[in-house]
């Protein structure tokens, strides 16, 4: 197969980056899309040239590293695939394929496809966990969880973190990342002791870092790898309405 | 001269841990905030030692090379997590999973090292529990378990496919709640390059920020290694792509031992070599073979599709031979008997090197959806990957470089040999002897995080209350700060021709070849000198693209690739040395007549550990006898 | 999140936005049954009645204070979105965004802007008329005689066809903006969401087919 690439290139936060387009021969179609990014560097490595930085770990689709807009879909044109699991056979022979960072204020450019995440890290920190000391804690089927309920919890916690859902979002929203979260957590006995100050914390934190706001338009189910329903959006939307409702004043 | 103590507290075997424990010397809180506790690494071992200690209120460092703690690779474990709960009611104890682990390494494991992670993993469930990790339930809502390799109870815990990362989700909130809290701070993207020893003693770590290039000083009063395994040595292997040795292998350079190098597991499940620019191999879980079996045909160069050989023309070789486990062998077992099927001309698929995972019985027996509900994320994995659908024909698995035992030695504090210096988790050689169990390196990574490490190092810094803040200006840090500037100049300089990750390649290679699922004297002696012969030409021909000051994914590569070199051809050594096999280490010129391991109690019932003794020397080996009270050293069968 | 101090979450802006909303579709319902009453065929009689009724009643009256709200607040908060959203994504794709949403959930802010350019012509032609800023016209006998002025203006093509236009958009608008209001107010369940969808379709439909219906009416059908 034959590609024509189409990428993004920036030397790092301060320059402004521009579209570098190169052609690349032989590639198989079993290749993943990571391989052949790879087997782009190497030719250009080799001819003397600074590789196309991307970020990548795990490549099985479960650490979240990797994250590429391909050709208008990030991660690619198939649905609940990362980009580390998308192979070439998805793609037709001679054709060009545009590769963009994820856009969004939140998540600045570091270097051509590699963005800064830490706004993610930050709402975690801002409240993403449940405030149990090690050693503390009871014998663990003391509390017996609805089978349902723990399966749709754990539903929301396969949640890799890796942006797709802000890069999809016309407005740049978190909503579905966060969401995970605070459903997660507001739906497990454990969690919802806290449930309230918890949504509170992370929503505030979520606007603090400079996603835009959400407007229902459901991009962000469509490209999650892991299939993330919006139905935690609307949870996190009911927890924070009761939150501000019914908290007691303090 | 280094004189290895396991500091294997005395007693019986069921009491050392909770007497030791009790005995252990503590800090008071005022003093804690005083002391500062470096961790590198954030994966489970790492992230549950950084929130215990900030927790107790230590001021902790954390550093990851990521861009975030979760995406450490303990995030890729599948399958599950072990803990004596005995809640199926099958006769599980401690005793029994430590039994298990104990056999399962082909005895090559301390008794009481591993009797305290059996005895600490049940802590382990609870706590996850409380955190919100949303493992398996059954209809009563209670905890689920199923049944893994090498064990005959179901003591696994597990959350689909995806036990690790719930695990390590779980574990990132404990440390993000202390990064809130402000007693753990948190340093992303950082490579560790080099370990900072003052007055004897572990002080600080140099690093390098990999955004920015910088070479940073971090001082504390003890440090923490949980750095995970050297698997990707090999090139191809199961683990993510940026695991490496490096900083393991710093820690190893300044003194730390290095235990059992050549224990290395194979995986016996994983999607086979597809293509030449192949950069990693993926894993399917061990817990499909509770319901997968694994076959090749009974004829040679079978060229028929799968579904249409007929069951007596099927070999499934792991149940005829070793009917009382069936296809629940342990990995090792496993592994080779793929490749002595493979190697014989039974493999399928175009290589030959592959075996069918068949679950059209489990799925006749119980229906589709109970096996979407046990592995949907893992077949939907393997359609991805294959672009075959496994609910329709079966999966085609090989052998892959996966897990470590070998790691830096530690006593039973968890300490290396460098005063101050710990290990936990992989990096560490501690509790699987010559064999890892499916569902244990979760089980011992947040054991030693959560509940080991916390008391034992306490008892280390009891003795540091009184030394003041490391400075970072004095002259130790200035010189490994030197030195390892020195290093990177010396990668940019060679400005070859060729790419870091085709040495990487040629690496693996050598060492899969001659060092892998089956060993030989010949093979290894051969393998030493071919690494020797590509490390020179690495130094010679290797480009390193961009600049040192930069964010440089070359560079960072390189520089793990460069201690590659040096950890193969420890392993090679150690292969060499122990000339006997077990677990993992399987030695041709040592089995049994029916091609199992043959086992040498007398000579070898010990840990090779290893010291550094300059470069391309050979190192120093170290033995540290291990003695068994509590169990008998038979020969490991399956049968 | 403007500068002045007044600060509201994301989620505060989502509860506003679907509570205005929601309640300007009720607004809608109420409207659009006075409305068809000029369909009875009586001259206006019916009409002129329920006009009013919603003339003198003090309910009504206190609710036109709130329906001004509503319409003031739901605008304002949809800019605000708009240029929040505009703001989080500085640098933009080269190839625009593929992910299969809705067309209608995409564009409610250009629906939207459209539908407030028919409501300034529309409070133009009788609410301003009514307040005695605009003479009444059409053979009206009092500005709140709007019976005559409403054939006068139907009579008009180029004004219908920018009425039924218009409503098109609002059926677009409202078709995202009936299930979408569920959604923010946390009410998605997956039990319920698809029946919520097609009620949300057909309320979208009935508004604009109903609201079209009448200048059709006037331009073809009445003599």
């Amino acid at each position: 197969m034959e590609f024509k690439l189409k990428i993004w290139r920036q030397k790092n936060a301060s320059v402004k980056g521009k579209f570098e387009t190169y052609t690349l021969k032989d590639v198989s179609p079993e290749m993943s899309f990571l391989q052949m990014l790879d087997y782009l560097n190497q030719q250009i490595i080799e001819s003397g040239g600074d590789p196309v930085h991307f970020e990548h770990d795990c490549r099985e689709g479960i650490c979240g590293s990797c994250g590429i807009y391909i050709n208008g879909r990030p991660h690619g044109p198939l649905r609940n695939t990362t980009t580390c699991e998308l192979h070439m056979r998805e793609f037709k022979d001679n054709t060009t394929i545009v590769i963009e960072p994820w856009r969004s204020k939140a998540f600045p450019v570091i270097k051509d496809l590699v963005v800064d995440r830490s706004a993610f890290e930050k709402v975690i920190h801002a409240g993403g966990f449940i405030n149990a000391n090690t050693g503390s804690t009871q014998e663990a089927n003391n509390i017996p969880i609805n089978k349902k309920i723990s399966d749709r919890a754990f539903d929301a916690a396969v949640c890799i973190g890796c942006g797709a859902c802000v890069a999809a979002c016309k407005n740049s929203s978190a909503m579905l990342f966060v969401s995970a979260k605070v459903s997660q957590y507001a739906l497990l006995p454990q969690g919802k002791v806290e449930a309230k100050e918890r949504v509170e914390n992370m929503v505030k934190k979520m606007d603090e870092v400079g996603f835009g706001f959400c407007s229902n338009t459901y991009a962000c189910e469509f490209d999650c790898p892991k299939g993330i329903s919006v139905e935690f959006i609307a949870q996190m939307n009911r927890e924070f309405f009761s939150a501000k409702v019914c908290k007691q004043k303090s | 001269m280094i004189k290895l103590d396991s500091k294997i507290p005395k007693g019986p075997l069921a009491d050392k841990w909770n007497n030791y424990k009790s005995s252990l010397r503590l800090v008071n809180p005022a003093n804690k905030k005083k002391l500062d506790v470096i961790v590198v690494g954030t994966g489970l071992s790492g992230a549950s030692s950084a929130s215990a200690l900030g927790e107790l209120g230590y001021n902790v460092k954390v550093f990851c090379f990521q861009d975030s703690p979760r995406r450490a690779h303990s995030v890729a474990a599948q399958g599950g997590i072990n803990a004596a709960k005995n809640y199926k009611n099958d006769g599980d104890s401690v005793y029994r999973l430590f039994f298990d682990m104990i056999k399962g390494g082909d005895f090559r494991a301390r008794e009481a090292n591993v009797y305290r992670a059996a005895e600490v993993s049940n802590y382990v469930i609870d706590h996850f529990a409380a955190l919100g990790v949303p493992f398996a339930r059954d209809y009563g809502g209670m905890l689920d378990t199923r049944s893994f390799g090498g064990v005959q109870v179901s003591r696994t815990f597990y959350a689909k496919g995806q036990t690790g990362q719930q695990c390590l989700l779980g574990t990132y909130s404990s440390l993000s709640r202390q990064i809130a809290k402000g007693t753990v701070t948190m340093y992303e993207r950082r490579d560790m390059l080099d370990l900072v020893i003052v007055d004897d003693k572990a002080r600080g770590i140099i690093t390098r920020n990999l955004l920015t290039g910088e070479i940073e000083r971090h001082s504390a009063h003890a440090v923490v290694l949980a750095t995970g395994g050297y698997g990707t040595v090999f090139y191809l292997s199961t683990l993510a792509l940026g695991s490496n040795a490096s900083a393991a292998w710093a820690a190893h350079k300044k003194g730390a031992l290095f235990a059992n190098p050549s224990f290395i597991q194979i995986h016996p499940t994983s999607i086979p070599v597809l293509n030449d620019y192949q950069s990693k191999l993926t894993l399917m879980s061990e817990s499909l073979r509770n319901d997968g079996r694994v076959w090749v045909p009974k004829e040679k160069d079978e060229k028929r599709h799968p579904n249409q050989i007929p069951e007596a023309e099927r070999d499934y070789y792991l149940e005829r031979r070793y009917p009382a486990f069936g296809n629940l062998v342990p990995r090792d077992v496993a592994s080779r008997a793929a490749k002595e099927r493979c190697d014989a001309g039974y493999g399928v698929g175009d290589t030959g090197l592959s075996v069918y995972l068949d679950f059209k019985d489990a799925i006749e027996k119980q229906g589709k959806k109970a096996i979407e509900d046990k592995y949907g994320n893992l077949f939907e994995m393997y359609l991805k990957i294959t672009g075959i659908n496994p609910y329709e024909e079966p999966m085609r698995i090989y052998p892959a470089g996966h897990y470590t035992m070998g790691g830096l030695w530690v006593d039973y504090n968890l300490m290396t040999t460098i005063p101050g210096l710990f290990s936990v988790g992989e990096s560490n050689f501690s509790d699987h002897g010559a064999n890892r169990l499916g569902a244990s390196s979760l089980m011992q990574c947040s054991g030693d995080g959560y509940f080991i490490l916390p008391y034992t190092i306490g008892d280390y810094l009891a003795d540091e209350i009184k030394t003041p803040r490391i400075k970072t200006d004095i002259p130790e840090f200035e010189k490994a700060e030197k030195e390892a500037k020195e290093r990177i100049e010396k990668l940019m300089s060679v400005n070859g021709k060729q790419t870091v990750t085709s040495f990487h390649k040629r690496l693996g290679k050598i060492l899969w070849d001659h060092c892998g699922m089956v060993r030989s004297a010949g093979g290894l002696k051969k393998g030493i000198q071919m690494i020797d012969d590509l490390e020179d030409e690495f130094w010679k021909e290797v480009k390193v693209s961009g600049m040192a000051n930069d964010y440089n994914q070359e560079l960072e590569k390189a520089f793990r690739v460069a201690d590659f070199f040096e950890v193969g051809r420890l392993m090679c050594q150690d292969a060499l040395d122990r000339n006997e096999s077990c677990g993992a280490h399987f030695r041709e010129e040592y089995q049994t007549e029916q091609g199992e391991a043959k086992r040498n109690d007398k000579e070898f019932a010990h840990v090779s550990a290893y010291e550094y003794n300059g470069n391309r020397k050979e190192e120093i080996l170290h033995k540290e006898p291990l003695v068994f009270e509590n169990v008998e050293l038979k020969e490991r069968s399956y049968k | 999140m403007s500068k002045k101090g007044f600060s509201l979450t994301s989620i505060s802006h989502k509860y506003i936005m679907a509570a205005a909303g929601a309640f300007l579709m009720l607004f809608l319902v109420s409207h659009l049954s006075t409305n068809l009453l000029l369909l009875a065929g009586d001259g206006g009689e019916t009409f002129d009645k329920a006009v009013e009724f919603l003339l003198t009643n003090p309910f009504i009256k206190i609710m036109e204070y709130v329906l001004f709200a509503g319409f003031i607040i739901h605008i304002l908060i949809g800019v605000i979105l708009e240029l929040h959203n505009r703001r989080s994504r500085p640098v933009g794709y080269n190839v625009p965004l593929r992910s299969e949403t809705s067309a209608f959930s995409r564009f409610m802010i250009h629906s939207g802007i459209i539908i407030f350019i028919f409501l300034l012509i529309h409070l133009y032609q009788f609410f301003f008329v009514k307040l005695g800023f605009v003479p009444k016209y059409g053979g009206a006998e009092s500005t709140v005689d709007f019976y005559p002025m409403v054939v006068h203006t139907f009579q008009n093509p180029v004004y219908s066809i920018i009425y039924i236009v218009s409503f098109v958009f609002l059926g677009f608008h409202l078709k995202h903006a009936f299930q979408s209001a569920f959604q923010s107010f946390g009410l998605n369940h997956n039990k319920y969401m698809p029946a919520i969808k097609i009620v949300g379709t057909i309320y979208a439909i009935v508004i604009a087919v109903g609201f079209s219906i009448i200048p059709l009416y006037f331009m073809f059908l009445y003599k």
